[in-house]
């Protein structure tokens, strides 16, 4: 049996490569981060420049004047505002993984007997499932991205593409989202954060003062810039910041005290306003189990696991019995394949296949059979390797995994795109309940290859390849 | 280890019939819970008792992860005046107990599911969304 043996010879990869959604990854998956850092980088210069000036020219005299701990006071609280800050910003912040095929089908075929049936051309009405949580009625939305409803204090964050668990804001300072897994640190960091701005605008003012006191106030500001230089800068920034960041802090504890996040509170979904006896569910009831709960409560783990190995596909032989490579393939898949890229994946086999046998050129992927808008370079992160193209294809074929092996063939322009996923409302499905009851092994007969290419070629040698694929298409 | 291996052969050789989710629970609010309601399709293959049984333990086990008390506290403290540096070298509570929760998954599966033609997936592998039940054809049975 033969194997396309360029497979075995590729390392493992590890899931956060075939992540879906709009975020970076660094340090091979450990830390992971929003698309836009820009500001990121601001913020830990803004951190760095105005704690650097202090240390350099406002400490130097505070130490030996007044007393050495303040050196120490203001080390240890950068140490701790840059911990909380890189903690906010490198963790997962509580994102969902996406539903896989299965769940994504089953969900449908739910979402559908509850409505009944509708014609075409009738929009069906939002997806909504309604609980009642001690005592609100809270309503869970259907996310289309992620094909999940989305649990409640659940939202989808547009910059990350990605739903997040109790989300409280995707804040670009940080350059992440604000969820349920970094909220803490989030909070910590800006609670820190205006300690030391306090610590700092309250230091170099004592410096300005001490030093006019011994020299006057006019000639302090005028030996200012050229023996102490940014003292004027300093204050500034302090300045700014201590009113913004105080005040945030401000809010935020407020928000934990109350149990409700940013997202909450800005659309008053709690508030009296909106009916009299609405209230906040998830509130614990007195301020301090609030407190505590947010700041000191258990740390959840993250779901997306992005340092795991995406398990190879490992051929299978030959079966016939239908049961082996489905359920190996949907094995492979949870964080993997949209089922919408494994049904177009097995097309593109069957086209690269059949058209090189049925035509002389060289065709591109997507040019025949059913149409492929723009797509021919389609993402395809099930494709872990392209291996060179084969000439010719051996009648029995392993068992084709989602990995597409296949995909290969003679198209340079297919290559891998990691973080590309069209959105299923991009994606053109065939039509029919057919790909929603699929599971990612589109080989289970549902796929009639006579869809796809005529296999009523003339030449016998075009027929035993075609019987080939055949056999393949309904293992 | 021969359980297993008949849990990997199963899976080799029997044919998935059908796969039912279990969802989750939001009466209680965003705890981690699921539903104990015993689906349809699993009528004929396992007792409704043992079914809800064991859903009930993974909710208890659930429970236990997030639960709000004098030792979750103590950790998140001396976690935060660590600077959070405390878990480069200890594992948190819950994924203490996320660890009981896969060996108890494993053993339900291995003493009371796999007989009789079923696999429960660890719901941690679907996002803690759903406990994903998996039915294989009864033609691999009787072995």
């Amino acid at each position: 049996m033969e194997t396309l043996g360029h497979k075995k010879k590729t390392t493992p990869r590890r899931k956060w490569q075939v992540f879906p959604g709009r975020n970076r990854f660094y340090c091979n998956g450990r830390v992971m981060m929003a698309r836009q850092t820009g500001v990121f980088y601001l913020t830990l210069v803004l951190i760095m420049v105005t704690s650097g000036l202090f240390f350099a020219f406002d400490c130097p005299f505070l130490a030996s004047n007044l007393t050495p701990a303040i050196p120490v006071i203001g080390g240890v609280l950068l140490f701790f505002v840059l911990g909380m800050l890189f903690r906010a910003s490198f963790s997962d912040p509580g994102f969902l993984p996406r539903a896989t095929p299965d769940e994504a089908a089953d969900l449908e075929r739910q979402i559908d007997a509850a409505n009944g049936p509708s014609g075409p051309g009738y929009r069906p009405p939002p997806r909504t499932r309604e609980v009642v949580i001690n005592g609100q009625t809270v309503k869970l939305k259907y996310c289309f991205t992620c094909k999940i409803f989305r649990p409640p204090r659940a939202s989808h964050c547009s910059l990350c593409d990605n739903c997040v668990e109790r989300f409280d804001h995707h804040c670009p300072w940080v350059g992440n989202c604000v969820g349920k897994r970094n909220y803490r640190f989030f909070y910590l960091f800006i609670l820190s954060l205006s300690f030391l701005t306090v610590f700092i605008f309250a230091f170099v003012i004592t410096h300005v003062i001490l030093r006019s006191n011994r020299t006057g106030f006019l000639s302090t500001l005028k030996d200012s810039p050229a023996r102490y230089p940014f003292t004027g800068e300093n204050v500034v920034v302090c300045f700014f910041s201590v009113w913004s960041i105080v005040g945030l802090s401000g809010f935020h504890t407020y928000l934990i005290s109350s149990n409700q996040t940013t997202n909450e509170d800005i659309k008053g979904l709690w508030s009296n306003k909106r009916a009299k006896d609405n209230y906040n569910p998830y509130s614990y009831g007195n301020i301090l189990t609030n407190c505590c709960a947010a700041l000191c409560g258990p740390l959840p783990p993250s779901l997306i696991d992005r340092r795991g190995f995406i398990q190879s596909v490992t051929p299978q032989p030959v079966s016939h019995s239908n049961g082996s490579s489905m359920y190996a393939s949907t094995q492979l898949h949870t964080h993997m394949c949209d089922q919408e890229h494994c049904i177009q994946n097995t097309k593109f086999v069957f086209q690269a296949a059949a058209t090189p046998l049925l035509h002389s050129d060289p065709v591109m992927i997507g040019g025949g059979g059913p149409p492929f808008p723009g797509k021919s370079s389609l993402g395809v992160p099930c494709a872990a390797s392209l291996a060179p193209s084969q000439p010719s294809l051996p009648s029995s074929m392993p068992g084709l995994g989602c990995a597409g092996d296949m995909l290969s063939l003679r198209d340079p322009d297919t290559h891998c795109h990691h973080h590309h996923f069209p959105s299923p409302e991009e994606t053109p499905l065939p039509p029919g309940p057919m790909p929603l009851t699929l599971p990612c092994a589109a080989h289970r007969g549902h796929m009639n290859p006579a869809q796809l290419y005529d296999p009523a070629s003339q030449d016998s040698l075009h027929e035993d390849s075609v019987r080939g694929l055949v056999k393949l298409s309904s293992v | 280890m021969a359980e297993t291996h008949s849990l990997q052969d199963m899976r080799q050789q029997a044919a998935i019939a059908a796969k039912v989710f279990i969802q989750r629970d939001y009466t209680n609010g965003t705890v981690c819970q699921f539903q104990t309601k015993f689906p349809s399709e699993l009528e004929t293959r396992i007792d409704k008792q043992q079914f809800e049984e064991t859903v009930r333990m993974l909710n208890n086990l659930y429970a236990e992860a997030e639960k709000l008390g004098g030792s979750s506290y103590l950790e998140g403290c001396l976690a935060c005046l660590t600077a959070y540096t405390i878990f480069l070298c200890m594992e948190t509570h819950y994924e203490k107990v996320l660890k009981k929760i896969a060996k108890f998954i494993q053993e339900q599966n291995d003493k009371i599911y796999a007989p009789r033609g079923l696999l429960l997936t660890d719901p941690i592998e679907r996002g803690l969304r759903v406990v994903e039940v998996t039915i294989f054809e009864d033609r691999s049975l009787g072995r």
